[in-house]
C-alpha cells in the first residue's frame, strides 16, 4: 500500500474524562507523522465518533481513556463501529493496566497506547492498525 | 506515646535540634522575615516549628462505603485530613444512572448521587473534629449542601465545619475541563458559595484556586503560577462586584499548587506565589487585613510526572516533589501513590505515600527552620524570575479584558488562549523527551529493570456500579417525589434571579433526596451548558 493518500484518524475522548493532555499531544504526534488527524475533542459518544468515522472517511479511531473504563468502552466502541458495517480499527491511549491488554484484544481492540509513548511507537501503532484491517 | 504530629517545646526538653544536637533558631537571616510582608519566606513566623503541614492524603473510590473505609485507614495511619477524589459521573453532575456514566461509576473517585450516598462515605467519622477536602467543581455548591446536610443529621453545626471545597471553574475551561455550565454563570455559582460560606461557615475555604491541574494539563512553572493567581484575582473580582467588601472574604481563598521535578524552580514558584498575592491584595483590590494577603496553600506531587515504567522509581519523585513543597512553605501536603501511572493507589502504595511525608517531617529536620532556602543567590533569583513571569502575563490578562482581570480571563478562555499555551508546553515537553534532550529514568534511559514483576492494582469491578445504580433506584423509590419537584422549581427560580443566592434552594433540595443529576439538569435549563472549541 503506498503513502500516496494519508491515513486519516478520527481521534476523541469517548465519554466523561476531561483530561485532554494525552490526546492533544498524539494528535500533534499523528500530524508530524503525516497523517491527517480529526480531533472532535471532549465528551464524544460511540454514535458520536461513528457520524465523524462516516462523514470524514476515517481509517483508524483513536480513543483516550483516563478514568479506567476502557474495559467496558474500549470493546462498546468496536462494536458500535462493527454494528455500523465500518471496517475501521479502534486504538485507545491512556492508562490501561498490561492485564486488560489480552481482554482488549480478544474484544478486537487494535492497539493501546500507554503513558509515555514515543512519537515513532504512536504512529507505528496507527499504522499498523490500518494496515491490520479486513483481517 | 504522645501524639507524633506535635511539636517540640522549645523552652523545655531537646527543643529543635539538630541530629547530632545542635540548638538551632526559628530562622535565619534579614527581614522581611518569615510571618512578615510580603510574606515571601512563609505566611507564619514559626512555620512548622509550631504547627506541621497537614497531611491530606487524596482517596475515593468505588462506593461511598469502599471509600468510607480508605478514609478509616489514613486516618489510623497518622493522616490529618481527609479529601475526597469523586468519580467522574459526580464531577460531571450526571448521575450513576445516566447514559454518559456508563463504565465510569466510582472507577476514578467514588459515586455520589445523593445525600444518602454523603452519610455513608463520612460514616463513623467526627465532621466536627476533622477537616475535610472536596474536590469538586462543576457541581461544587450541590455537594457542599449535601456536607452540610450530613453534619447537621449528625448533630454538628454548619459553623463548627473545616475544610475546604475546590469550586476553582475557571481552571476547568482553561485545563482539567470539567465544567458543566458556561463560565459566567458558574463564576455566579462560585460566588454564591464564598457568600455563603462567609455568612454561616467562618471555617470553610469556599475556593481552593488551583493550578494543579493546568500543570497536569501541561503549563510550564510560570504559567501554572500566573494563571493561578489571575485566577484568584478574578474570583476577588467577582465577590466584590456581588458586593462583598474583601477582607470579609479573602482571608478563607486559599490556593492549591502541584511541586513538579525541578525542585528550585518550584521553591521559586511558591515564595513568588506568596509576594504577588500580598502585593495584589493590598495594592490593588485595597485588602488591609494581615490575612487577606497572605497566601496559604495546598501541594500535591506531580501526578504526570509519574512513570509507569519501573514505578517504584516514583517513591524517590514524590519525595523530592514533597520536599520542594516544603522547602516552599505549604500548609498542607498530598503524596502521590508510585503506581498512579497504572491504576487508583493501592492501600500499601497510599501508606507509603503517607509514611514519605511522616520521614520529611520527623526525620529530615526541613521543619526546624522557616523558609531554610531563603537568601540563596539562585533561590531569590529564581523567585524573582517567577515573578517577572506572571507580571508579563497578568498584563496580557489586563489587556484582554480592558483592565479587568476577570474580563481578561473570560477573554482568554472564550479564544482558547489558555488551552493553546497549555498545549504548546505540553507539546514541547513530550517531544523534548522523545528525543531524548531530556532524560526521564527508566523511560528514555536506564530501562533495564522495567519488565520487573509488579505489585498488586487497585481495581474497580462491574459490580461497584451495579451496586450503586441498585442504591440510586431505592433512594428515589423511598423518597417524596411531590417535595423533589417543589424544591426543584425553588432552584429553577432561584436561579433565574442573579442577586438570589442559591445555597439556601440547594440546601433544602437536597435534604429531600434531590439527586446530583437532577439538580444540575434544572441548572443547566437556566444557565445553558458549556461546549468548548477544541483547540490543538
Amino acid at each position: 500500500m503506498a503513502d500516496a493518500t494519508p491515513v486519516r484518524v478520527v481521534l476523541a475522548k469517548l465519554g466523561l474524562d476531561g483530561h485532554d493532555r494525552g490526546l492533544k499531544v498524539v494528535a500533534r504526534m499523528l500530524r508530524d507523522g503525516g497523517m491527517e488527524v480529526i480531533y472532535l475533542g471532549l465528551r464524544q459518544t460511540t454514535s458520536s465518533i461513528i457520524d465523524a468515522v462516516e462523514q470524514e472517511d476515517a481509517d483508524v479511531v483513536g480513543i483516550s481513556m483516563l478514568n479506567a473504563g476502557h474495559l467496558t468502552l474500549g470493546p462498546l466502541m468496536v462494536d458500535a463501529l462493527a454494528d455500523a458495517g465500518l471496517d475501521v480499527p479502534v486504538v485507545i491511549g491512556g492508562i490501561v493496566p498490561d492485564e486488560d491488554l489480552p481482554t482488549l484484544a480478544a474484544a478486537g481492540v487494535a492497539g493501546v497506547l500507554g503513558p509515555g509513548s514515543p512519537a515513532a511507537d504512536v504512529v507505528a501503532c496507527v499504522r499498523a492498525a490500518v494496515a491490520g484491517r479486513g483481517r | 506515646m504522645a501524639n507524633p504530629n506535635s511539636r517540640p517545646d522549645p523552652d523545655s526538653g531537646p527543643g529543635f535540634r539538630t541530629l547530632s544536637g545542635i540548638p538551632v533558631d526559628s530562622v535565619y537571616g534579614d527581614g522581611p522575615l518569615p510571618g512578615e510582608f510580603p510574606y515571601t519566606r512563609g505566611v507564619h513566623a514559626e512555620m512548622y516549628r509550631s504547627r506541621l503541614w497537614t497531611m491530606r492524603m487524596f482517596a475515593g473510590f468505588g462506593t461511598a462505603g469502599d471509600t468510607n473505609a480508605r478514609f478509616h485507614e489514613l486516618l489510623r495511619a497518622g493522616g490529618t485530613g481527609l479529601s475526597t477524589a469523586f468519580d467522574m459521573p459526580t464531577l460531571m453532575g450526571r448521575d450513576s444512572d445516566h447514559s454518559w456514566a456508563l463504565g465510569e461509576v466510582g472507577r476514578a473517585g467514588v459515586a455520589v448521587d445523593t445525600v444518602e450516598d454523603m452519610v455513608d462515605l463520612f460514616a463513623g467519622i467526627d465532621l466536627g473534629a476533622v477537616s475535610t477536602s472536596m474536590t469538586i467543581n462543576g457541581p461544587a455548591p450541590i455537594l457542599l449542601a449535601m456536607y452540610v446536610a450530613v453534619a447537621e443529621e449528625a448533630g454538628v453545626e454548619r459553623a463548627r465545619l473545616s475544610g475546604t471545597l475546590q469550586n476553582d471553574i475557571l481552571k476547568e475551561y482553561q485545563a482539567q475541563k470539567e465544567y458543566v455550565f458556561p463560565p459566567r454563570p458558574s463564576v455566579r455559582l462560585v460566588t454564591d458559595v464564598i457568600r455563603f460560606t462567609t455568612a454561616e461557615m467562618p471555617r470553610w475555604n469556599p475556593v481552593s484556586i488551583s493550578g494543579y491541574h493546568i500543570r497536569e494539563a501541561g503549563s510550564t512553572a510560570a504559567h501554572e503560577l500566573a494563571f493561578t493567581l489571575a485566577n484568584g484575582f478574578a474570583y476577588v473580582e467577582a465577590a466584590m462586584a456581588a458586593g462583598l467588601a474583601v477582607d470579609d472574604f479573602a482571608p478563607r481563598l486559599s490556593f492549591f499548587f502541584n511541586s513538579h521535578n525541578d525542585f528550585f524552580e518550584e521553591v521559586g514558584k511558591f515564595r513568588a506565589a506568596r509576594r504577588i498575592w500580598a502585593r495584589w491584595m493590598r495594592d490593588r483590590y485595597g485588602a488591609t487585613d494581615e490575612r487577606s494577603l497572605k497566601l496559604r496553600f495546598h501541594t500535591q506531587t506531580a501526578g504526570v510526572s509519574l512513570t509507569a515504567q519501573q514505578p517504584e522509581v516514583n517513591i524517590a519523585r514524590v519525595a523530592l516533589q514533597a520536599m520542594a513543597g516544603v522547602m516552599g512553605g505549604t500548609q498542607s501536603l498530598h503524596t502521590d501513590s508510585h503506581d498512579e501511572a497504572l491504576a487508583l493507589p493501592s492501600e500499601e502504595a497510599a501508606r507509603i505515600a503517607l509514611r514519605t511525608q511522616q520521614v520529611i517531617a520527623h526525620e529530615t529536620g526541613v521543619a526546624n527552620v522557616a523558609d531554610p532556602l531563603g537568601g540563596s543567590h539562585y533561590v531569590e533569583w529564581m523567585t524573582d524570575e517567577m515573578e517577572r513571569r506572571a507580571t508579563d502575563v497578568f498584563v496580557h490578562l489586563e489587556d484582554l479584558g480592558g483592565g479587568s482581570i476577570l474580563e481578561g480571563v473570560y477573554a482568554g478562555i472564550e479564544s482558547g488562549w489558555f488551552a493553546g499555551e497549555i498545549a504548546d508546553a505540553a507539546y514541547r515537553y513530550e517531544r523534548e523527551v522523545n528525543a531524548g534532550e531530556r532524560i526521564v529514568v527508566g523511560v528514555n534511559a536506564f530501562t533495564e529493570g522495567n519488565d520487573a514483576e509488579r505489585a498488586k492494582l487497585l481495581r474497580i469491578g462491574q459490580d461497584t456500579e451495579d451496586l450503586q445504580l441498585k442504591r440510586l433506584a431505592g433512594v428515589k423509590q423511598a423518597r417524596d417525589d411531590r417535595a423533589v419537584a417543589d424544591s426543584l422549581r425553588r432552584i429553577v427560580a432561584d436561579a433565574g434571579n442573579p442577586t438570589t443566592n442559591l445555597m439556601p434552594a440547594l440546601m433544602d433540595s437536597v435534604r429531600v433526596r434531590t439527586t446530583v443529576g437532577e439538580i444540575v439538569e434544572a441548572l443547566e435549563g437556566v444557565f445553558g451548558t458549556y461546549v468548548e472549541q477544541a483547540v490543538i
